[in-house]
């Protein structure tokens, strides 16, 4: 294992972070604290308890995965796509190291930084809603390996782009509004029998629903369900990376 | 002695079906400074970037220390340090953590002081906090020769390194070539310069349509190929060459003002005194003489158009 050069990446795409503060950290916490002025105490003050947890408090769960799926996809993409365009990645392709030091590198960059992210919007919530945490390790469990796996994702977004607006249009027009129907801000049992069925193809709903059960115990699907659906997303992304990186696509001749 | 690299039979052929390397073998000798030469799309970065592994060969062997570059990719990556022809950096990051980054890419401990010699060997000290957007093309130029220092390689390929720099870096990184060749350093480079190979290379390939045409070393080259010439300017134009010199290779230019006479200097017998006496003879009388040998470039070009 060639941990020097795992570091070595880490180190640079944490160093980005901090270049880039603002875009990393302070935007999303403002997005999210809006998220909560205007759904959690504004509409939320008006709209009763949903399954016996307030409004307010309901939405911490989906809001802190909205952040989660986001950060992590852009993190890892980013980070992966801007040596290809700037032309950087002849180094990597010419070091000596192994697929899987590329990955814990850059996924373990991206990752760490949406789990970073995803803690302090946590903790912004605390100044807008009273939170508990019933299952706090299952908290920790879903955070890490839900970054984990998007972070993957995000990865092979990267390699796949070949232009800035690819690099978007994932995020854009599939996560969001994944995040979005998936029930962030609604239990599944509030939607029409038709919507309900429409909603459980959204494998995000499954994240969600388990994040929601790791807070107050309550879920609109079995945590073991969730798990497998996360499970499942985890193996295609690693499939379709071993794949990538085994036929070189989009970085290799 | 054990080449250093090894390359057997190598093609490539990319997807879009244009073979940009046919049958190329080669043996590199540590510790040598080799050139490769060519034109435009020729197949010198191609070659450089596969046997660094950043392109992979359709077909053929390459090994670097007798290892496989594909199996033995660790190990054969890790004695090979690029530069590669693009100033390809990023924008944001400063020279100390750009090179630092390649150190630890490449496997080895942080070495501060490693960096900090070679970073003053480049005369880059004093930029050691600036951003790579902040420097000159010439200050990029060393920054990338420095990433590929940084883990102390034994080979190092350098792909056009002094395209677009001003003569005195031109000069500094011909004087780091020679240092770091006596240092134990193999240098691989392509250049377009052709002065840049008759200055530094001790033997030099001539790659043309992705086939190596020619591997020499520079002396025997010179030597095998090159023509020499004897200037004379003449006090009277000469109309035609007599009768007694016609043995002669002679050739009448500048209206009959010059005499050139081309010889080969490889034979024992040149014919200069010969030819003296019989301009001598002939009462024809020379102000200046002079002599000129065809330079490298003549050779390649030569070269270049006889395999078209």
């Amino acid at each position: 294992m060639n941990h020097y050069a795992v570091a070595a990446i880490y180190k640079f795409e944490m160093a980005r972070t901090k270049r880039t503060l603002f875009q990393s950290i302070i935007s999303p916490v403002i997005s999210t604290s809006l998220y909560f002025i205007v759904f959690g105490s504004a509409i939320g003050s008006r709209i009763t308890e949903i399954d016996g947890v307030s409004y307010g408090a309901f939405i911490v769960p989906g809001l802190i995965m909205l952040s989660l799926l986001t950060q992590s996809i852009s993190n890892a993409s980013f980070g992966i796509y801007f040596p290809k365009f700037t032309g950087t990645i002849y180094e990597l392709l010419s070091a000596p190291v192994s697929s899987i030091e590329v990955l814990l590198g850059y996924v373990g960059a991206a990752a760490t930084k949406s789990i970073l992210l995803a803690l302090i919007i946590l903790a912004t919530a605390h100044f807008f809603v009273p939170l508990e945490i019933a299952h706090p390790l299952w908290m920790l469990f879903f955070l890490v390996v839900t970054a984990i796996t998007f972070s993957l994702f995000g990865f092979i977004i990267g390699i796949w782009a070949d232009n800035f607006e690819k690099l978007q249009v994932i995020p854009l027009i599939v996560i969001t509004p994944l995040v979005f129907l998936g029930g962030t801000f609604y239990s599944v049992s509030m939607l029409p029998p038709f919507w309900q069925t429409v909603t459980q193809l959204n494998p995000v709903f499954y994240l969600i629903s388990g994040f929601r059960w790791s807070f107050y115990g309550v879920a609109d699907v079995s945590l073991i369900t969730s798990f497998m659906v996360m499970s499942g997303f985890l193996a295609f992304c690693l499939l379709a990376v071993t794949w990538i990186f085994k036929s070189g696509y989009q970085i290799k001749q | 002695m054990q080449p250093i690299i090894q390359i057997t039979d190598v093609n490539k052929i990319y997807d879009s079906g244009f073979q940009a390397l046919n049958d190329i073998s080669l043996s590199i000798k540590p510790a040598e400074i080799f050139a490769l030469l060519g034109p435009n799309g020729a197949g010198k970065t191609t070659l450089i970037s596969t046997i660094c592994g950043i392109v992979n060969a359709s077909s053929g062997q390459i090994t670097v220390d007798g290892k496989d570059i594909v199996s033995g990719y660790r190990h054969t990556r890790e004695l090979i340090g690029l530069v590669p022809q693009e100033l390809t950096t990023d924008a944001f990051e400063t020279v100390w953590a750009t090179v630092s980054f390649s150190r630890g890419l490449f496997g080895k401990k942080p070495n501060p002081t490693f960096i900090e010699k070679t970073l003053k060997s480049l005369s880059l000290w004093d930029k050691k906090d600036s951003r790579m957007m902040e420097l000159s093309g010439g200050m990029k130029r060393r920054v990338m020769i420095a990433k590929a220092l940084s883990h102390e390689p034994s080979i190092l390929f350098l792909d056009e390194p002094t395209a677009g720099v001003d003569v005195e870096l031109r000069k500094d990184m011909w004087q780091l070539v020679r240092q770091l060749r006596n240092d134990g350093v193999t240098i691989i480079l392509t250049t377009h310069y052709i002065e840049e190979a008759e200055e530094i290379a001790d033997r030099i390939g001539v790659i043309k349509n992705g086939q190596l045409i020619l591997v020499e070393d520079k002396a025997a080259l010179m030597n095998q190929l090159g023509k020499k010439q004897l200037i004379l300017d003449l006090k009277e134009p000469l109309v035609a060459i007599p009768s007694t010199m016609t043995d002669f290779n002679l050739q009448i230019k500048n209206e009959g003002l010059q005499l050139i006479y081309s010889y080969d200097t490889t034979k024992e017998h040149t014919g200069i005194s010969a030819l003296l006496q019989q301009l001598s003879s002939a009462n024809i009388g020379f102000k200046d003489i002079k002599t000129d040998q065809s330079s490298l470039e003549d050779i390649f070009v030569s070269l270049v158009k006889e395999s078209t």
